[in-house]
């Protein structure tokens, strides 16, 4: 076990650096035009261009100026971006409730609806609920989420807005959890749906056809032949099968839906969060934040993914030994 | 009896499923709508493209004069006359016509990006499968890498990066405002999606006799791969470009909507839906639209995908 983690964390610093070297490509080798300009955004000063050539090391070696990237990224910290001269990091870091808010609530949302649904469409495999719920899943996987939530929010809060049930949505905008629970969750609640929608027809596929394929084998027939009733074969032996890929896939999605899909979501409903910022910083082509972004956004996932294979390896120590 | 191939046999089993025929349909209408069609209605029905601006035009309807922008700045909804179908968006171009116009570009990047997607995916799982050793240290690390970056994070940062000045790369150079940029960026980040499964399959079929067969006749390594193991992984390879597509038409609106897809004078669906959704609450049908559109699209090229999996390989069912 001792050995499976050092290996995995050498392996995790070597991943680490080849990302950092990709961003650093993407960012400052790769497009064209000078450098400087690019950097400056869309109304550069000449002072500015100044500023960032010495900042950035522009005119020095390459190796340079990936040294400086990654000192100004993770030592100092003190990025700035030259759109409007603000301080990138403390940004960052004041949006990452909203973000995490957001993305913890989908994720507990996608893991029960999506299993749920998974199941109920095996169990009536090839009958109606089972037909409604694999095209619901379909459509779920095929909408693009910026647009679902932009006429959700249109719909529930402003076209239908005097439907008592609907009446309580509030149209976008974050409260933070500890001043306001209730605020909280009502101001989070469509963003989580929307969040989710994609994820739950996703899990939901994959659960049904893993239950499917399971379900013929030998030892759930055992376990019938023990007389075990039709719910306890499901609970205590085919689900927990099923549900180990569904494990693995969530290490992955959740990190993808912090270090990514957030972006589409939060403009629509005004969160104020990462993904918000990441998506001005798009907008006004101001690039110092989205290569801090990118690469703390790729960081974050390539952790989250190595404490989710350890994790496993701990549950089933068949891993290790690989 | 007949002897039929696998490819028969699979058309068969294909156009025996009902969902994958209708959706088939529904994508040949809508190419049709989209490439011949656009023009068509552009020239004989509404006669104007999706770029004229008519910001002080009038439109008859059951006699009486309708402004197709109003004074406030709303433009005029849905209804049933030839120009204007669907509505004007606030410069007074025509929705429909741009909807037309719009799935060109946005189908013809999902699938022009699939293709070099799927292309690059097939050569590098090819020669990763097949040779093994240091070829397939490298590729699959390499794949590991773009895997390591959340698709949309990375898409948005190469899009981003490269809107300002294009691509600058040795002899390479793309314009910023190229409809190359959007493609590529697409392509690149799904590569490891279409390439790792291959590599999978052909790491099996290496073990096969006929490999075996052809290595003992002296075949060339790149003979092996084109003739012996591109046929075999052909029907998983077209499978996966069906998925492929889908994908790519929702990243293609991802990226446009957030400012860094296809350039923004030229509509596709999601640049239409970008610049529709600042007015969602007076003129609601300028995003509605083109986000229906997407989804049948995408809805329709899954339902093909999963039936084409189907009849391609009847043993993998339920997968």
């Amino acid at each position: 076990m001792g050995r499976f983690i050092l290996r995995r964390l050498v392996g995790l610093v070597v991943v680490m650096f080849a990302i950092s070297v990709i961003v650093f490509f993407i960012f400052n080798v790769i497009p064209g035009g000078n450098p400087a300009l690019r950097m400056a955004g869309r109304h550069p000063t000449q002072e500015n261009i100044e500023q960032i050539n010495k900042d950035w090391g522009f005119n020095q070696p390459l190796y340079v100026q990936y040294v400086k990237m990654m000192d100004r990224l993770f030592v100092k910290r003190d990025l700035i971006s030259y759109q409007d001269q603000t301080q990138v990091i403390p940004t960052i870091i004041a949006g990452a409730p909203r973000t995490l808010s957001l993305a913890i609530g989908a994720a507990i949302l996608w893991l029960v609806f999506g299993v749920t649904i998974g199941v109920m469409s095996a169990i009536h495999q090839g009958r109606f609920l089972d037909r409604v719920l694999t095209v619901l899943a379909l459509v779920g996987v095929s909408i693009p989420i910026f647009w679902l939530g932009a006429v959700l929010l249109y719909l529930l809060t402003y076209k239908y807005r005097t439907v008592p049930l609907f009446s309580w949505i509030p149209p976008g905008g974050y409260v933070p959890l500890s001043s306001d629970p209730a605020g909280w969750a009502t101001h989070l609640f469509l963003p989580w749906i929307v969040l989710a929608v994609v994820s739950i027809g996703f899990y939901a596929r994959v659960v049904r056809s893993s239950l499917i394929d399971t379900r013929s084998l030998d030892y759930v027939r055992t376990a019938r032949a023990k007389g075990l009733s039709e719910w306890r074969v499901l609970t205590r032996h085919t689900l927990r099968n099923c549900l180990i890929p569904v494990v693995t896939l969530f290490g992955l999605d959740f990190a993808a839906a912090v270090g990514g899909t957030v972006i589409l979501i939060e403009p629509i409903f005004g969160l104020e969060g990462v993904g918000q910022y990441a998506q001005e910083s798009v907008a006004h082509l101001d690039l110092p934040p989205l290569m801090a972004l990118t690469l703390y956004g790729a960081f974050f996932v390539v952790v989250v993914n190595a404490v989710v294979d350890v994790a496993y390896a701990y549950l089933d120590p068949r891993i290790t030994d690989m | 009896m007949e002897q039929r191939g696998g490819w028969s046999l699979a058309w068969r089993r294909l156009r025996r499923n009902r969902a994958a025929m209708v959706s088939a349909i529904g994508l040949a209408l809508l190419v049709f709508a989209c490439f011949p069609g656009a023009t068509l209605w552009a020239n004989y029905v509404a006669h104007h493209g999706p770029n004229d601006q008519n910001i002080n035009g009038y439109v008859h309807e059951g006699g009486k004069k309708i402004p197709v922008v109003a004074l406030d700045g709303t433009p005029i909804g849905p209804g049933l006359r030839g120009p204007y179908l669907l509505g004007a968006d606030a410069n007074g171009r025509d929705l429909f016509v741009r909807l037309l116009y719009g799935g060109r570009i946005s189908l013809f990047v999902g699938f022009a990006s699939a293709v070099l997607c799927v292309g690059v995916a097939l050569i590098l799982a090819l020669i990763a499968g097949y040779r093994r050793g240091a070829a397939d240290a490298v590729i699959s690390r390499g794949l590991d890498l773009i895997w390591a970056f959340p698709v949309y994070l990375l898409a948005v940062a190469l899009a981003t990066s490269f809107a300002v000045g294009g691509i600058a790369m040795g002899p390479i150079h793309v314009s910023s405002q190229s409809l190359a940029i959007p493609i590529l960026v697409i392509a690149v980040v799904y590569i490891p999606y279409v390439a790792r499964p291959i590599r999978g399959q052909v790491l099996t079929l290496r073990q096969s006799e006929f490999v075996e067969a052809a290595e003992a006749m002296g075949a060339s390594s790149l003979r092996i791969m084109v003739s012996d193991l591109l046929p075999n992984v052909a029907t998983m390879a077209l499978v996966l470009l069906t998925l492929i597509v889908a994908n790519n038409i929702l990243t293609e609106a991802a990226l446009s909507f957030l400012g860094v897809g296809v350039p923004i004078l030229t509509p596709s669906w999601g640049n239409i839906i970008e610049q529709g959704s600042a007015q969602i609450y007076t003129a609601p049908a300028l995003t509605i639209a083109p986000g229906i559109a997407i989804i049948l699209t995408v809805v329709s090229l899954n339902v093909l995908g999963d039936a084409l999996r189907d009849a391609l390989d009847p043993h993998a069912r339920l997968r």
